[in-house]
């Protein structure tokens, strides 16, 4: 008990038990007394940082896996196959704690299957939820073979790799290209309470590309987290692969976004050196130019650390976007006061916790990666394998 | 063009509290000074800093902000001017209240089922052809009900005969493409506490012009992954094809 090792992993089991404790303790209030006893959400501001991060990060986080699996399955680049099964597995897991997450932040959550019978085709939020609904349901059936491989049903499992298969990858694609943008277009009727420097017309082409941009860099971060966590090999060059496409569709992002300022005349802002001015150079300089530079750098492709470390700036970066639609402009542009409550940061972090804690269970116990399950795996040290 | 409208004359308004007082017992509500709109309070009388006063009510869009991003179309406006919200089939998003431009919709915060609640103008009224309970105690003529086109043209006519008692501005009659409230303002609407930044015409179109796009584009786009994945599978297979004969040759 005393090697550092069974000490940082006791810390963090502690850690994970005293905020599964807190989550439940703020959902016991929040369904006994209202959204106003965990919240600091008001009239004026009444999204905050459950819909900022919890399900627009949430979502684009998980666009990983439409995106490495068209990348596997409709474009054929096979060598990335090993890529396809975590990324899978996080979309699936991230589209469930988006919709418990929504479970919390929606007012009449019982009410949450409406939008099935109730329709609005007028309505953002109405295409939003189908999409989410139906799409859940494909990275289900796209996650279903490796339960089927697990318990041995060779046979059903390459039924539906043949057969099954491309048809769900395509429609994820779909009905991702649908509700990425869509994230951003929710934001697109409201011209006059967003701050210019993030509204923009064309926020659903933002998203979109900015979500395949997350997407790609998450699966490195994942990767090198099962690395740490359960020693796993790299797939280092898999990943410099990934490295070059997130610099080059990190690229194409940037270009558009500070184009479509420049055409609505609203560069300026971002010269004011005022807050918004701040929040968008950081957003734009550290989350944007600086891992695109790095990622387009063959010395640091060709370090497994400094590669991890750069997408690891990208995915806060585009967090970072996300956050600063949906709190920061929407409050520059009204006046909005806001700052989180405690208890909202328990139900995002509980959140992201649980969703950790079931990954690291299917890692262990289900064929996510070539080498099977990881269960009985020798964790690693990282840094002594990253820099070899 | 709905039927009905209010018309509020800001330069005959005296704060008396009259307004608040019908719409609190017309809604069945405790009976209270507001400070601001909220749950309980669907209207507020604003005391502005110069002894005026504003204001404060749902304006009832002709077309609804909130109406078009309900995704579950619990918010309605009806042909006689009101624009109501259904409990049964709200599900809580509170889309409705990010998106009104005039920032009308309030919460029940601390309620474990809680409603939007907001100035429904006297929807089991109108709909009978009453005026508003506002309307109806005002004693001033500040607050009026009647046809919209009628109302406009009282608020035109007001305006042409005291220009210099109002800002010569009919705020509702352009602000989010119209409304079903008519503001003849004395106080440019921003030192009303009205929002002076609403754009002059409809929103919703603002995301109808993207969604009515999606039936075009996905089709396009589902082609082109289906055809890209049926090249590279037919490319696999002739490769395949080719190692077998290569193979047989070799026999």
């Amino acid at each position: 008990m005393t090697n550092p090792k069974s000490l940082r992993l006791h810390f963090w089991s502690t850690f994970f038990v005293g905020l599964m404790v807190l989550l439940a303790v703020v959902i016991v209030r929040r369904f006994t007394m209202g959204l106003g006893a965990v919240s600091n959400l008001s009239d004026q501001m009444p999204w905050g940082l459950w819909i900022g991060f919890d399900l627009l990060c949430g979502v684009s986080l998980g666009a990983g896996g439409f995106a490495v699996t068209a990348v596997v399955y409709i474009f054929h680049l096979d060598r990335y196959r090993p890529l396809a099964r975590p990324a899978v597995l996080t979309a699936f897991l991230g589209y469930l704690i988006v919709i418990g997450a929504l479970l919390v932040d929606l007012g009449r959550p019982w009410n949450i299957w409406h939008p099935l019978v109730f329709w609005n085709p007028h309505s953002v939020m109405f295409e939003v939820g189908w999409c989410v609904m139906l799409y859940t349901t494909v990275l289900f059936l796209e996650f279903l073979p490796l339960v089927l491989e697990r318990f041995g049903y060779k046979k059903q499992m390459h039924f539906m790799h043949s057969y099954l298969t491309p048809g769900l990858v395509i429609a994820g694609v779909l009905l991702s290209t649908m509700h990425q943008s869509s994230l951003g277009t929710l934001y697109v009727i409201v011209p006059q309470k967003l701050h210019p420097l993030w509204y923009s017309p064309i926020l659903p082409i933002l998203f979109f590309i900015s979500a395949i941009t997350l997407g790609l860099a998450m699966t490195n971060v994942e990767s090198f987290l099962a690395l740490r966590g359960f020693g796993k090999k790299l797939e280092a060059d898999l990943l410099r692969g990934v490295g070059r496409a997130t610099a080059v569709m990190l690229m194409v992002y940037l270009v558009v976004r500070i184009e479509e300022l420049i055409v609505r005349d609203a560069l300026h802002y971002a010269f004011a050196f005022d807050k918004a001015s701040w929040f968008f150079l950081a957003e734009i300089i550290l989350g944007g130019i600086v891992p695109m530079v790095l990622l387009f750098m063959k010395r640091v492709r060709r370090n497994a650390l400094a590669l991890s470390g750069a997408q690891f700036l990208v995915v806060l970066g585009i967090i970072f976007n996300r956050m600063n639609v949906a709190v920061t402009a929407f409050q520059l542009g009204t006046g909005a006061e806001y700052k989180p409550h405690w208890m909202e940061f328990v139900v995002s972090m509980g959140m992201v916790a649980i969703g950790v804690y079931a990954f690291s269970l299917a890692v262990r116990y289900l064929p996510v990666y070539p080498e099977g399950p990881l269960a009985g795996a020798k964790p690693k040290d990282p840094f002594v394998e990253l820099t070899h | 063009m709905s039927k009905y409208a209010l018309l509020f004359d800001q330069s005959l308004c005296i704060g008396c509290g009259a307004c608040e007082q019908a719409c609190q017992s017309e809604h069945d509500q405790k009976p209270h000074k507001p400070t601001k709109l909220d749950h309980e309070s669907y209207t507020w009388v604003e005391s502005l800093s110069d002894g005026q006063y504003a204001r404060h009510l749902c304006m009832s869009c002709e077309d609804p902000t909130c109406v078009s991003v309900c995704p579950v179309a619990a918010l309605e406006k009806s042909s006689f001017g009101p624009v109501t919200w259904d409990a049964k089939k709200c599900m809580g998003c509170r889309y409705c209240m990010m998106a009104c431009p005039f920032g009308i919709p309030t919460y029940e915060w601390y309620s474990t089922n809680p409603r939007v609640r907001k100035c429904d103008m006297c929807v089991h009224r109108v709909t009978r052809d009453l005026p508003t309970a506002c309307a109806s105690v005002c004693p001033t003529g500040a607050t009026n009900f009647g046809e919209r086109e009628a109302m406009l043209k009282e608020a035109k006519r007001r305006l042409a005969a005291n220009p210099e008692r109002y800002t010569g501005e009919i705020y509702g009659e352009k602000e989010a493409g119209g409304t079903s409230v008519l503001m003849l303002l004395s106080k440019p609407a921003e030192q009303s506490g009205l929002p002076d930044n609403v754009p002059q015409q409809d929103l919703p179109h603002l995301t109808w012009n993207v969604l009515e796009k999606l039936p075009q584009i996905i089709p396009v786009w589902g082609a082109f992954l289906g055809g890209m994945y049926w090249l590279g599978a037919r490319k696999e297979a002739v490769a395949e094809a080719e190692k077998k004969e290569r193979g047989g040759h070799n026999d």
